[in-house]
C-alpha cells in the first residue's frame, strides 16, 4: 500500500515538473523543474529496487549533466519576447511533429507483446542473493562486453571531436605554457633582507622579461589618465 | 517494546531517534569545529583566539549563533525570492542527509545501503546546486562569479575523487560502507593505496570550498563570492552547511582509508565510534593546518591540478591498482 502511494506520489510529481519544464516562463527555472523530475525518477528506479540506476541517475544527470545546463542556461541571454514571436507561426509544424511521434509511439506498444514469464521476471528482476549492481555488471560486461566498450569508444570520439572543434583555427588565442612559466629562472627569490631597506638599496632588481618572440611590445602612449591637469 | 518496533510507527518512531541520536552531536561538533578552527588558527598564527565567552571561550559558538539569530534577514529587491531562501536550505540539508548511511560503529549506521558510497557520492555532488542557486537568485555579479567559479571547481574535482572512489571498491568488491571498513580490519587502504588518499585529501579540500582552493568566496576579489548578499539565518546556514561538510568529507575519508570504526592494530575494539570521531577530528585538524599554511591558487592552477595532474594520475594508479589485484589474485571473491 505504501509502497502503491510512494508511486503515485514521485510519478505525479514527476510528470507535473515536466509540464513545469515545458511551460515555464524563465529558462532557469525550466532547468530546476528538470532536476526535480530526475529526482523523482531516480525515486521511481528506487521503488522498482534498481538501486544502483538509481543511484547513477542522480550522480551523472543530477551532479553534472544538470549542472552545465544550469551553467549555459544562466549565461545565455535569452529574449523571451523573441522567443513567443514566432509561436502561432510555428506551432501547426510542432504539432504535426508530435501527432507523428504519437502515431508511432501507438504502433510500437499496439503490437507489443508480454513473454510468458513476464510477470515472474518483474517482480524478481535478479536472481537470488545477488545484489542490484552485481547483476547489472554481468550483464553488462559479460554478455554486452563489445555493446558497452563501442558505446563508450562513440563518446570519446564525441567527446575529442567537440574539443577539437573549439580548439580550430584559432591562431591568435594567447596560450599559457606552464612548463616555460615554472622554469622561468629567477622569477622566485628569497632573501634576507634588513629592515627598512629598499629593493634598490640593497641591490635587487626585477627578473628580466624577455619579449615573446617574432612580435615587439608595443609602445602604450599615455594620454594624460590620471595625469596633472 | 520488540512488538511496537515491528509496526510501521514503530519504525517511524525508531528511524527518528536513530537520526536524533546522530544529528544532535554532529550539530554540536559543527559548532565546535568553529571554534576549534578559531582556537588552532590562532595558536598557528601566535594569538589567543576567542577566550573571552566561558572558560577557554567555550561558550564562543552559542553566541555567534544568538548573534546571527538576532539579526536582520535582508533579501536583495532584485532577487529571486524563493530560490534565493531555498539556496542555503538545499546545502544545509545536503549536508545532513548525506549522515544517514555513514556507519559510526559495526551495523550503527541509521540506513546500511548496498549502494551507500554512490548515495554518499551523489549527494556530495548535488551541493553544488546549493551555492549555484544562491549566486544565481542574489541578482549580484560578485555572487554570480563565486557560484561559478565554484561550480567549475567542484565538477572537476569530483571526476578525479571518483576514480579514487572505484580504487578502494576494486580492493573491497562491495559498494557498502560497511564492507569498505571491514575490509580494512587488517590493514588500512591509506597503506596501500597512499598516493590515492593524498588525492582524496585535496580533493576534499576542493569540494568543500576550503583553502588553498576558497575561490568561490576569495575575499580579495568577490568580496564574499556566492553568499555576499546573504545574512542573519540564512548566512548561518550556509556557514553549518559548509563545517557539516567538511565533517562529511572528513568521515568519508575515515571510511574509505583510514579504517573506519577500527583502532590502529587492533586496539581498543570496544572503542568503536571513539577511533571513528577521534580519526574524523584528525582530518579537521589538517584541514585547519592547511588554511593556516597554504595561500590560496590562483584560478588556472586549480584547474590545472584538477584535470592535468590529478585525473591522469588517478587514471593510471586505477588501471595499476586493477592490474596488480588480477596480478597477485587479490580480487575480493
Amino acid at each position: 500500500m505504501i509502497a502503491a502511494a510512494a508511486f503515485y506520489l514521485f510519478a505525479a510529481v514527476l510528470i507535473a515538473s515536466a509540464v513545469m519544464v515545458v511551460t515555464s516562463r524563465n529558462p532557469v527555472h525550466s532547468v530546476l523543474f528538470l532536476i526535480l523530475g530526475f529526482f523523482n525518477a531516480a525515486a521511481l528506479f528506487l521503488i522498482a529496487g534498481a538501486e544502483f540506476l538509481a543511484m547513477i541517475l542522480v550522480i551523472v544527470y543530477v551532479g553534472a549533466v544538470a549542472v552545465l545546463f544550469l551553467f549555459v542556461v544562466m549565461m545565455l541571454d535569452v529574449d523571451f519576447a523573441q522567443l513567443r514571436e514566432g509561436f502561432q507561426r510555428y506551432a501547426p509544424v510542432g504539432g504535426v511533429i508530435g501527432a507523428i511521434l504519437l502515431l508511432e509511439l501507438v504502433l510500437i506498444f499496439g503490437t507489443w507483446q508480454f513473454a510468458a514469464d513476464a510477470e515472474g521476471l518483474r517482480l524478481a528482476p535478479m536472481p537470488e542473493g545477488v545484489e542490484n549492481t552485481r547483476a547489472l555488471a554481468r550483464v553488462l560486461y559479460t554478455d554486452h562486453v563489445w555493446l558497452f566498450q563501442i558505446a563508450g569508444l562513440i563518446l570519446l570520439v564525441a567527446m575529442i571531436g567537440a574539443i577539437v572543434l573549439t580548439l580550430r583555427g584559432k591562431t591568435t588565442t594567447k596560450r599559457q605554457d606552464i612548463g616555460r612559466q615554472i622554469a622561468r629562472s629567477g622569477s622566485v627569490q628569497l632573501r634576507q633582507v634588513p629592515l627598512g631597506a629598499g629593493l634598490g638599496q640593497i641591490g635587487i632588481e626585477r627578473p628580466p622579461v624577455e619579449p615573446p618572440a617574432g612580435e615587439k611590445p608595443k609602445q602604450v602612449e599615455h594620454h594624460g589618465h590620471g595625469g596633472h591637469h | 517494546m520488540e512488538g511496537f518496533l515491528a509496526t510501521p510507527v514503530g519504525q517511524l518512531a525508531l528511524t527518528v531517534a536513530q537520526a536524533m541520536a546522530l544529528l544532535v552531536p554532529l550539530l554540536i561538533g559543527v559548532a565546535y569545529l568553529t571554534w576549534a578552527e578559531r582556537k588552532v588558527l590562532a595558536a598557528m598564527q601566535m594569538r589567543k583566539g576567542p577566550n573571552v565567552v566561558g572558560p577557554f571561550g567555550l561558550l564562543q559558538p552559542f553566541a555567534d549563533a544568538l548573534k546571527m539569530l538576532m539579526k536582520e534577514t535582508i533579501i536583495p529587491a532584485g532577487a529571486s525570492r524563493v530560490l534565493f531562501i531555498l539556496a542555503p536550505m538545499i546545502t544545509f540539508m545536503l549536508a545532513m542527509l548525506a549522515w544517514a548511511v555513514i556507519p559510526v560503529n559495526d551495523g550503527w549506521a541509521i540506513a546500511d545501503i548496498n549502494v551507500g558510497i554512490l548515495y554518499l557520492f551523489a549527494i556530495s555532488s548535488l551541493g553544488v546546486y546549493g551555492i549555484i542557486i544562491a549566486g544565481w537568485a542574489s541578482n549580484s555579479k560578485y555572487a554570480f562569479l563565486g557560484a561559478l567559479r565554484s561550480a567549475a571547481q567542484m565538477v572537476s574535482y569530483e571526476v578525479s575523487m571518483g576514480f579514487v572512489i572505484v580504487t578502494v571498491l576494486m580492493c573491497v568488491g562491495s559498494l557498502n560502507l560497511s564492507e569498505i571498513v571491514r575490509a580494512q580490519e587488517n590493514l588500512w587502504f591509506i597503506v596501500p593505496l597512499f598516493p590515492m588518499f593524498v588525492i582524496m585529501f585535496i580533493s576534499a579540500l576542493a569540494e568543500t570550498n576550503r583553502a588553498p582552493f576558497d575561490l568561490p568566496e576569495g575575499e580579495s576579489e568577490l568580496v564574499a563570492g556566492f553568499f555576499v548578499e546573504y545574512s542573519s539565518m540564512s548566512f548561518a546556514l550556509f556557514f553549518l552547511g559548509e563545517y557539516a561538510n567538511m565533517i562529511l568529507m572528513s568521515a568519508l575519508i575515515t571510511i574509505l582509508f583510514l579504517g573506519g570504526w577500527y583502532g590502529p592494530f587492533g586496539l581498543f575494539p570496544a572503542l568503536g565510534p571513539l577511533w571513528f570521531a577521534f580519526k574524523i577530528c584528525l582530518c579537521l585538524f589538517v584541514f585547519i593546518w592547511v588554511r593556516a599554511t597554504f595561500p590560496r591558487y590562483r584560478y588556472d592552477q586549480l584547474m590545472r591540478l584538477g584535470w592535468k595532474v590529478f585525473l591522469p594520475f588517478s587514471l593510471v594508479w586505477l588501471v595499476i591498482t586493477a592490474a596488480a589485484l588480477k596480478l597477485f589474485g587479490w580480487l575480493p571473491a
